[in-house]
C-alpha cells in the first residue's frame, strides 16, 4: 500500500468565539491517496469545511486555530509550516475551488487576468505565453471562444461558467492535491451535471481530491471513498459503494434513509429525530446517541471509536463493534434477538 | 377531507398569463424592453392537489408565484381562484383572497421579522383579519404550533434563537393561521438540512392529509418533487414545456429539457424497501416488543 498523499492524524481544530470555544473539528484522522476521491459528506456544521480548509490554513486564525494533531502532505508537515512556505504550496501542490464562485472572483479584474494571476504566483512567463496558456485553460475547462472570454467581467459570465475560471484557476500548476468545498451547491442542477463531468475528466491518477459536500447525490457521482461527519468527528467510512450498498452507521443509514424519490411517493420519509447537538457543548459519549433508535446505556458512557468493520469499513458504533462482519446482521430473516437490542425511541418529533 | 368529485370547477386556474418585468435604460429609465419571465402560462389545480413545478434558475416559477400571490402586477392574462379572478381583485375581496391561499418561502432565517416574538408572528394574520383577539391569541397560537410539532414554550421567544428546521416550522403555522385551501411552497425545504428536510416533507404531507391543503410546490430539486407532487409543472424561459400526472411524467419524458433535467440529477442507488433494516422501520411505526 503506497503512502498516502495526505494524512490527517488526530486533528483538533476550535473557535474561539464570544459564545464559548467551538470544538469543530474533534480527533478526526484520514487519508486520501493519489487517484482518489474522497468525499467528505454531512449536514451543517459538523465540521467538514473546517476540517478541509484547516489542510491549506484557509481559516481565519484567529478565531480559529489547530488544537492537537498533524496534517501531512506527502510525509512532509503542513499544520507547522511557516507561512511563507505554505504560501509556496499553496496553489502549486494544493489547489482549493470554492463554494461561491461569484464572491471568490475579483470583480474588478478580468477572468483572464484572474487566471494569469494564479499562474504568475509560482512561475514567471513572458506575457505571450502567458496570454497562451490562460487561453489554453479557459478551452481545457470548456469555455467557448476562449481569447474573446478571457477579456470578460465574471459578472458576465453565467454561474457555470464562473466555478469553470475557479476551477481553471485552481489547475493551473497542477497541483497534487485538490479540495473542493462545495463546488456545485450554488449551480443548476444541469450545470452541475456539466461541471462534476469537468471535475472528473480533468481528475488525474496522480493527484487526490477531497470534496466536501452535503449531497449525497454527488457523492454517489464522483466519489471513490466516503468519509461521513457528524458532530466534529468521522461517524464511517467505506469505499463509495460500499457505504450506499451497506451502510453501517445508524446516522449514515438515516441519512440515506431520508432521502426523498419516486420511490418514497405516499409515503413517510424516515426522518431522524431532533437535532444535531450544540456545537458549544457536544455531549459525552457518543454524540449521535439523542437521535440514535438502537441507543444504549453505554453509548452515553464513552465515545465508541473509529474501529474497522469490514473491508476498507470503519464505524464509530459500539452496535457495529459488537458485529464488525456483520452487514445485514440486525435484520436477520429469522426475528432471532438474541444479541439485538431494542429500539427505544420512535417518533419524529422535534 | 376527502377528495372532490371531479366535476368541481378546479381551485385554481391561470390562463395565458404573462408577467413582464421592464427593461429600463438612459438618464430618464426608458423602458426599452421586458424580461418575459412568465411567458404564457396555462396552469389547473385542484382542490387538494400538490401540483410540483420545476425548473432551473430563470425559468420563472418563482414570478409565478409571486403573481399568483399578488405580489407582482400581471401583464396579461387571468388567475382565477375558485371562479373568481384575483388579479384585479382590492378591499374586502383582495383581503378574503388572502386567506384562502397563503406562502412558505425558501429562507426560514430572512422570512420572520426578528422583532416579533414567535406569538406575534403566528396571529398577526389572524388580528389583521378578525380571526383572534387580542384574549384569545394566545391560546390560537399554542394550537397551531401544536399542529407544526412545536412546544407552547417558544411563543414568547425571537426567530434568532431557532434553527432553520423550527423556523420553517413557524412560517409554516403562520401560513395556516388564516385556513388558506392553497399554500404555495417556493423553494421551502431548499434551505435545510437533509434530516431536516425529511421532517418537514412529512409535516406538510401531515397537513395536507388533516387539513386538505392543495400545495402549489415549486422546487429545483427533482428527487423531492417526484417524492411530494401528484402532477409535475416542467417550466423552462417562461413557459411550461411539459406537465402531466407524476408517474406519467416521469414514465414518458415527452420533452427534450425534462429528459435533461432529469439526467442530470444525482440521484444515488435507492435500496428496495426488503433491503432496509427492519427495525428501523419498526422504530417509525411505533414502540413494538421483539
Amino acid at each position: 500500500m503506497s503512502s498516502p498523499l495526505l494524512a490527517i492524524r488526530d486533528l483538533h481544530v476550535r473557535f474561539d468565539t464570544e459564545a464559548g470555544s467551538v470544538h469543530a473539528v474533534d480527533g478526526v484522522s484520514l487519508e486520501l491517496h493519489r487517484g482518489e476521491v474522497l468525499g467528505l459528506v454531512g449536514e451543517s456544521g459538523c465540521g467538514k469545511s473546517a476540517l478541509a480548509m484547516s489542510v491549506p490554513r484557509l481559516l481565519p486564525m484567529p478565531p480559529a486555530r489547530i488544537e492537537a494533531g498533524g496534517i501531512m502532505l506527502d510525509g512532509r508537515r503542513l499544520d507547522t509550516l511557516a507561512p511563507e512556505a505554505l504560501q509556496g504550496l499553496r496553489g502549486r501542490r494544493i489547489g482549493v475551488i470554492f463554494q461561491e464562485q461569484q464572491t471568490a472572483l475579483s470583480p474588478l479584474h478580468r477572468v483572464g487576468d484572474q487566471i494569469a494571476e494564479a499562474i504568475r504566483l509560482h512561475r514567471r512567463l513572458p506575457r505571450a505565453e502567458l496570454r497562451r496558456q490562460v487561453e489554453e485553460w479557459l478551452g481545457r475547462v470548456g469555455i467557448p471562444e476562449p481569447a474573446a472570454r478571457a477579456r470578460s467581467w465574471p459578472h458576465e459570465l453565467s454561474g457555470g461558467m464562473q466555478q469553470r475560471i475557479m476551477i481553471a484557476m485552481a489547475l493551473v500548476h497542477d497541483p497534487d492535491l485538490v479540495i473542493a468545498d462545495e463546488p456545485t451547491t450554488a449551480l443548476d442542477v444541469t450545470t452541475q451535471a456539466q461541471v462534476l463531468a469537468l471535475m472528473r475528466s480533468l481528475h488525474r491518477r496522480q493527484s487526490g481530491l477531497l470534496l466536501i459536500t452535503h449531497d449525497m447525490g454527488v457523492i454517489w457521482e464522483m466519489a471513490t471513498r466516503v468519509a461521513v461527519m457528524y458532530a466534529g468527528q468521522i461517524v464511517e467510512t467505506a469505499p463509495c459503494k460500499q457505504l450506499f450498498g451497506q451502510p453501517r452507521h445508524p446516522y449514515t443509514r438515516a441519512l440515506l434513509a431520508a432521502l426523498p424519490s419516486a420511490a418514497t411517493r405516499g409515503k413517510r420519509l424516515q426522518a431522524i429525530p431532533g437535532q444535531v447537538p450544540s456545537p458549544l457543548d457536544w455531549p459525552g459519549g457518543c454524540r449521535f446517541r439523542g437521535r440514535c433508535a438502537y441507543a444504549q446505556p453505554r453509548c452515553a458512557e464513552s465515545d465508541p471509536g473509529l474501529l474497522p468493520c469490514g473491508d476498507a469499513h470503519a464505524c464509530r458504533c459500539f452496535l457495529v463493534h459488537d458485529a464488525p462482519e456483520g452487514g445485514a446482521t440486525v435484520s436477520d430473516a429469522s426475528g432471532s434477538s438474541a444479541a439485538l437490542p431494542q429500539p427505544t425511541k420512535c417518533g419524529d418529533k422535534v | 377531507m376527502p377528495p372532490p368529485p371531479p366535476w368541481r370547477r378546479p381551485l385554481l386556474e391561470i390562463r395565458d398569463l404573462r408577467t413582464y418585468y421592464p427593461i429600463r435604460r438612459g438618464v430618464f429609465a426608458r423602458t426599452v424592453g421586458a424580461v418575459r419571465a412568465v411567458d404564457g402560462v396555462n396552469l389547473t389545480l385542484q382542490a387538494g392537489e400538490t401540483v410540483g413545478i420545476v425548473g432551473e434558475s430563470g425559468c420563472g416559477k418563482t414570478t409565478l408565484a409571486r403573481t399568483i400571490l399578488r405580489l407582482e402586477r400581471p401583464h396579461t392574462g387571468q388567475i382565477l381562484v375558485d371562479g373568481v379572478d384575483i388579479a384585479t381583485l382590492r378591499g374586502a375581496a383582495l383581503k378574503a383572497y388572502r386567506r384562502k391561499v397563503q406562502v412558505v418561502f425558501q429562507d426560514p432565517f430572512a422570512s420572520l421579522n426578528p422583532r416579533h416574538t414567535v406569538l406575534d408572528l403566528v396571529t398577526e394574520g389572524m388580528l389583521a383579519h378578525g380571526l383572534a383577539t387580542p384574549a384569545n391569541r394566545r391560546g390560537q397560537a399554542v394550537r397551531l404550533l401544536e399542529d407544526v410539532g412545536l412546544g407552547a414554550d417558544l411563543l414568547d421567544r425571537y426567530p434568532h434563537a431557532f434553527s432553520g428546521g423550527q423556523r420553517q416550522r413557524i412560517a409554516i403555522a403562520r401560513a395556516l393561521s388564516l385556513g388558506p385551501q392553497l399554500l404555495i411552497c417556493d423553494e421551502a425545504v431548499s434551505a435545510l438540512d437533509l434530516s431536516v428536510q425529511a421532517q418537514i416533507l412529512n409535516l406538510l404531507a401531515d397537513l395536507r392529509e388533516r387539513r386538505g391543503l392543495a400545495y402549489l410546490f415549486i422546487t429545483h430539486d427533482m428527487a423531492v418533487v417526484q417524492h411530494i407532487a401528484d402532477r409535475i409543472v416542467v417550466m423552462q424561459q417562461g413557459r411550461v414545456v411539459e406537465e402531466g400526472p407524476t408517474e406519467e411524467l416521469l414514465a414518458q419524458l415527452r420533452h427534450p429539457y425534462t429528459r435533461e433535467l432529469l439526467a442530470a440529477v444525482p440521484l444515488p442507488p435507492v435500496r428496495s424497501a426488503d433491503s432496509i433494516d427492519t427495525r428501523h422501520a419498526v422504530c417509525t411505526e411505533g414502540a413494538q416488543g421483539g
